[in-house]
C-alpha cells in the first residue's frame, strides 16, 4: 500500500490555449503524480465535481484569458460549498502580480506566474498536501 | 483511511465514495473491511465493458452513449483505465476531456484510473471500484480500456457486454489482434466510420468472426459503424446492447458469465491477498532482496524458493 498524488489540472474560462497547462501535466507525471485533464473551456462547477469525483489532494487552475479573479475563487467556493475544502487549489497563467493578495485571500493557496520552473510547482505540492 | 464509509455510500455520499476508490486504488487494508460491507448491495448494475486501441475514440463513444442512457433516466457509473508510466509511476488520465459535459450531472460518476502496474492490481482494483460504483446504485456502469495486455482484456471480459471498438487505417490490424480481443467482443464498433477503408476493416472483421467459433448462447456479434464525434451510429449500438442484454438474460448465458465473474473476483482477491501476504512476510524478514539477488546469481532457482516458502507457511500454521 502506497498513497499516490492525485492532481487534476482543469482550464476555467473561455481561453483556448492549453500549452502552459500540457508542460505542467507531464512534469507531474514525469514527478510520479497521476494527472487528471480535464481539457479547456471548463466551469468551476465542472473542475469541482471533477475534483470531487477523482478524489484529487490538489487542483492547478491555469488561465491566461484574464478571467482569474473571477473563476479561481468560484473554484475554492463550490469546492468549500460541497464540504471538500480539503483539496487545495493552486493556480498559474498569466496573472497579474497586483492581483495575488486578492486571489490568496480568496483561497488560492499559490500562485504561479510565468517562469516559475516545474520543479518549484512539484516541489510545492509534495510540500503542500497531507497523505494520511 | 476512515471508517463508516460503506454506510455514507449506501446513504449517497459521493465524497465518502471516491475516498474509498482511492484507499481501494492505494491498496490501504481498512478498504476491504469497506468492501464486504458493500457487497450484499452489488449485482444489480448492468455492466458494459469498451476497448480498443489508444485513439480509435473509445471515450468519445462513451460520452455519446452516456447521453442516451441518461434521457431513458438511467444513472451511470464510468471507470476511464490509462496506462500508467513504467518509468515515472505517474500518469496522465485523459479520457474525461471527452466526458466533461456530464461532470455537473448528478447522475453521472466519472472515475479515471491509472493501470499502476502492481502485482496482480488492474482488475482488482477495477472490479472493486465497480463494486462501489454498484453500491451507489448506478444502473449503468461502462468500463473503458486501451485493449493492449492480459489484464485490460480480463476486464472488459467480466462485463455484461463487452465491445471492441476498432479504426480504419491501422494496417492489418484485425488478423493481428484477432487472438486477443476479437474473441471476447459480443459487440463490435467500427469507428470514424467516414474515413477510407472503414468498409475494410468492416469486411475483415466480419470474415474473421465468421470464422470463428459459434457461441453456445447463439449470439451473432453485431458490426456497428460510427461516427462517434458526431453521434452518428450510437443509438443503434445501444439498442444492440440491449439486444444483447436480452439474449443474455433469455439463456443460461448470463448465469455463466456471472458464474465467470464471481470465480474471477475470487481469484483476483485471493491471489493478491496471498501474494501480498508472502510478500510483506519477506520483506519483514529481511529476505525478499536476498532471495531476488539469489535467484539472480542463480544460486538457487525461483521454484525451489517458492516451494520452500509455501512449505514454511503450511508449517508455521
Amino acid at each position: 500500500m502506497s498513497r499516490k498524488i492525485r492532481v487534476l489540472i482543469a482550464k476555467p474560462g473561455l481561453d483556448g490555449h492549453d500549452r502552459g497547462a500540457k508542460v505542467i501535466a507531464r512534469a507531474l507525471r514525469d514527478a510520479g503524480m497521476e494527472v487528471i485533464y480535464t481539457g479547456i473551456r471548463q466551469t468551476p462547477d465542472q473542475i469541482a465535481n471533477a475534483a470531487i469525483q477523482e478524489s484529487v489532494n490538489i487542483v492547478g487552475l491555469s488561465s491566461l484569458s484574464g478571467a482569474h479573479n473571477g473563476l479561481f475563487p468560484k473554484v475554492v467556493h463550490i469546492l468549500k460549498e460541497k464540504k471538500a475544502d480539503d483539496i487545495l487549489v493552486f493556480g498559474g497563467g498569466i496573472i497579474p502580480v497586483d492581483d495575488i493578495p486578492e486571489l490568496k485571500k480568496a483561497g488560492i493557496r499559490e500562485i504561479f506566474q510565468p517562469g516559475a520552473s516545474t520543479e518549484d510547482i512539484i516541489k510545492y505540492i509534495k510540500e503542500n498536501i497531507q497523505l494520511e | 483511511m476512515e471508517t463508516g464509509l460503506a454506510k455514507r455510500i449506501l446513504e449517497g455520499d459521493i465524497r465518502a465514495a471516491s475516498r474509498l476508490m482511492r484507499d481501494i486504488d492505494d491498496r490501504i487494508p481498512s478498504s476491504m473491511d469497506s468492501l464486504k460491507e458493500l457487497y450484499p448491495n452489488t449485482g444489480k448494475a448492468y455492466i458494459i465493458g469498451i476497448t480498443g486501441p489508444p485513439g480509435s475514440g473509445k471515450s468519445t463513444i462513451v460520452d455519446k452513449m452516456v447521453d442516451i442512457f441518461r434521457k431513458e433516466g438511467k444513472s451511470v457509473g464510468i471507470v476511464a483505465v490509462d496506462p500508467t508510466s513504467p518509468f515515472t509511476g505517474g500518469a496522465i488520465l485523459g479520457d474525461r476531456i471527452r466526458m466533461q459535459r456530464h461532470a455537473t450531472d448528478e447522475g453521472v460518476f466519472i472515475r479515471s484510473l491509472a493501470t499502476r502496474g502492481n502485482l496482480g492490481g488492474l482488475s482488482r482494483s477495477t472490479q472493486d471500484i465497480v463494486n462501489v460504483m454498484d453500491a451507489m446504485g448506478k444502473d449503468i456502469i461502462i468500463v473503458e480500456t486501451v485493449g493492449v495486455g492480459q489484464d485490460e482484456v480480463e476486464i472488459v471480459n467480466t462485463a455484461h457486454t463487452s465491445i471492441v471498438v476498432l479504426v480504419p487505417g491501422m494496417g492489418d490490424d484485425i488478423q493481428a489482434i484477432k487472438a486477443g480481443i476479437i474473441e471476447i467482443g459480443d459487440l463490435f464498433i467500427v469507428n470514424k466510420c467516414e474515413r477510407e477503408g472503414a468498409e475494410k476493416v468492416e469486411r475483415d472483421l466480419r470474415m474473421v468472426l465468421e470464422m470463428g467459433r459459434k457461441r453456445e448462447d447463439g449470439w451473432e456479434p453485431p458490426i456497428f459503424k460510427t461516427e462517434a464525434i458526431l453521434g452518428k451510429g450510437i443509438f443503434e449500438l445501444v439498442y444492440g446492447i440491449y439486444r444483447h442484454k436480452q439474449v443474455l438474460e433469455q439463456g443460461q448465458a448470463l448465469e455463466t458469465k456471472l458464474r465467470e465473474r464471481a470465480k474471477a473476483t475470487f481469484l483476483e482477491v485471493l491471489e493478491t491477498e496471498v501474494m501480498s501476504h508472502f510478500i510483506q512476510k519477506m520483506e519483514k524478514e529481511g529476505r525478499w532482496e536476498t532471495f531476488i539477488n539469489d535467484i539472480m546469481k542463480r544460486r538457487t532457482d525461483p521454484y525451489s524458493l517458492a516451494q520452500k516458502i509455501m512449505a514454511e507457511e503450511l508449517r508455521d500454521d
